[in-house]
């Protein structure tokens, strides 16, 4: 069974259509990544999914259940990092994780997550002492708390530095060995690239691009081959780069002129991303 | 479900009291003026009663207003505007399950309050006591739910969190001065008194100063708890229509 399967949703606030019709499947086991611009739909997908919004029209099942109608058993087979952390200051750290553990049916071990989020040294301090970066580490070790099958992340490390970052991604990089499937969105093409199997790109409320990320880089073909002649650029695109740069190359050696700055390079998710939204 | 009520319960406990500014203005600040007023008007007779008891019971129904309406308020106001209630909806507790915890930790706030003031009145301004204790529990119970179902319905007007103190202090404060919770409304001038009239602290306090009254029972007090009562459904219907969970402010 999927753990996440949509058809056809839609959603709109007033006259404003934010989402026409989004098909989406997770796997079980698989870490998917949203990507888009900001105002693309991306947390309105995903708080249709978590359970938060009402959708005007389409099928969603999320672990087999209609999130619009899931209850506390539902709810405990999820994990929710919202886009804002929240938090309450007064609490200590393993007092807030306590409250929130007292809530799922099998909670994991407490110490155990916060050494896994990485807050394993500041236990016993008041929550708001905290730094931005480190109220984002509770909020992941929250969702955790009550060791969820599926677990959604609204821009997990928006706003962290590098080292964050990278931290964050080995946490993620561990749930998903624990076999839990994670639906992340992110502004963030290196962490889509690094962290997810598949990624669909989300843009004006429909999926502009989905598949893994060889997939979504093979989608274009083209390949570039640049150099300089008399000092100008030349980029040449290709679907044949073999030829071509067989025929560019014979070509100059036939006239003993070198190539200079000879490249070859595939377009990078980047590229191809920014290519799909340029005209946002 | 009792586990997680209870898990609830004793959670929203530890909040409150590790909240020391609410804790201060809803806890600690009726206690101080039945003190500091009992000291300036314990020994005078008010309204036919002892100034004592009279202090007693008016510091009492404002202990019932500041913890189950004012402190209730905002504390919902401002953990919805900071996410926390959004984060809460998430979790596996059903939403009646968490309002419930969080109103009786209310009640137990107002509780330990009125034991408290009973026992300063009595012993300290010689105050009487009340002369059903039944009817007496009864009656704040009465009274604690229908402010607590008045603070709930109050965050329904308040959009931010900046507001929330604001808002619910311009109501508050000046319903207790009306409605006599720290004097006499027999002079007041007629315009005052119709606002007066209205107001559902000046029944919770009637009734409350009734039950000081030697031989006073709930029986006693039918108008008073059919206007509570009234305002309470009111509230309830108002807060089942505009309670929300996610912030408000954009």
């Amino acid at each position: 069974m999927s753990a996440v399967e949509v058809s056809g949703l839609r959603k709109s606030y007033g006259s404003d259509d934010v989402l026409h019709g989004i098909d989406l499947v997770i796997p079980e086991g698989e870490v998917f990544a949203l990507l888009g611009p900001n105002g693309a739909g991306k947390t309105t997908t995903i708080e249709i999914l978590e359970g938060y919004r009402e959708r005007d029209d389409g099928d969603v099942a999320v672990l087999g259940v209609d999130p619009a109608k899931g209850d506390a058993s539902f709810r405990a087979r999820i994990g929710i990092v919202l886009q804002s952390s929240a938090v309450y200051p007064r609490l200590r750290v393993d007092q807030m994780m306590r409250l929130f553990a007292g809530y799922y049916p099998n909670p994991r071990d407490i110490n155990e997550l916060l050494e896994l989020v990485g807050l394993a040294d500041r236990i016993r301090d008041r929550v708001r002492t905290l730094s931005g970066g480190q109220k984002r580490r509770l909020d992941l070790a929250l969702a955790l708390v009550g060791d969820p099958e599926l677990i959604f992340l609204d821009e997990p490390t928006t706003g962290f530095d590098p080292e964050a970052r990278r931290r964050a991604w080995t946490t993620i990089s561990d749930l998903r060995q624990l076999g839990k499937t994670i639906l992340l969105t992110t502004h963030y093409l290196d962490e889509a690239h690094h962290l997810a199997d598949r990624i669909a790109i989300l843009r004006k409320g429909k999926i502009a691009a989905e598949g893994t990320p060889a997939e979504l880089l093979s989608e274009t073909e083209l390949t570039e081959i640049r150099y300089r002649r008399d000092g100008e650029i030349v980029v040449v695109q290709t679907r044949t780069p073999t030829a071509t740069l067989n025929e560019l190359t014979s070509e100059a050696i036939a006239q003993g002129v070198e190539l200079e700055g000879l490249e070859v390079r595939r377009p990078s998710l980047e590229d191809f991303y920014l290519n799909l939204v340029e005209d946002d | 479900m009792p586990r997680l009520f209870f898990h609830e319960l004793r959670s929203q406990q530890l909040l409150f009291w590790r909240n020391y500014e609410a804790a201060f203005f809803t806890f600690a600040l009726p206690i101080i003026f039945l003190v500091l007023l009992g000291a300036v008007y314990g020994d005078s007779e008010i309204d036919g009663i002892s100034g004592s008891t009279f202090l007693l019971a008016g510091m009492i129904g404002y202990a019932v207003a500041s913890s189950a309406f004012a402190g209730l308020g905002i504390t919902l106001v401002i953990r919805r505007e900071s996410g926390v209630l959004k984060r809460v909806r998430g979790a596996p507790i059903p939403p009646a399950v968490h309002l419930s915890g969080v109103i009786a930790s209310t009640l137990i706030v107002v509780a330990i309050s009125v034991v408290v003031q009973v026992l300063i009145g009595h012993f300290a301004f010689d105050a009487d006591w009340p002369s059903s204790p039944i009817s007496f529990v009864v009656e704040l119970l009465i009274g604690a739910a229908v402010f607590a179902a008045l603070g709930l319905a109050i965050t329904g007007l308040i959009k931010s969190q900046e507001g929330s103190s604001a808002v619910v202090n311009a109501i508050y404060l000046p319903m207790a001065f009306l409605s006599g919770a720290f004097f006499s409304t027999s002079s007041m001038p007629a315009f005052l008194e119709a606002i007066a009239n209205v107001l559902p602290l000046t029944y919770l306090l009637r009734m409350l100063r009734g039950s000081f009254v030697e031989g006073d029972t709930i029986a006693d007090h039918g108008t008073n708890i059919a206007v509570l009562l009234a305002w309470g459904v009111a509230g309830l219907i108002f807060a089942l229509r505009r309670f929300r969970w996610e912030p408000q402010e954009a």
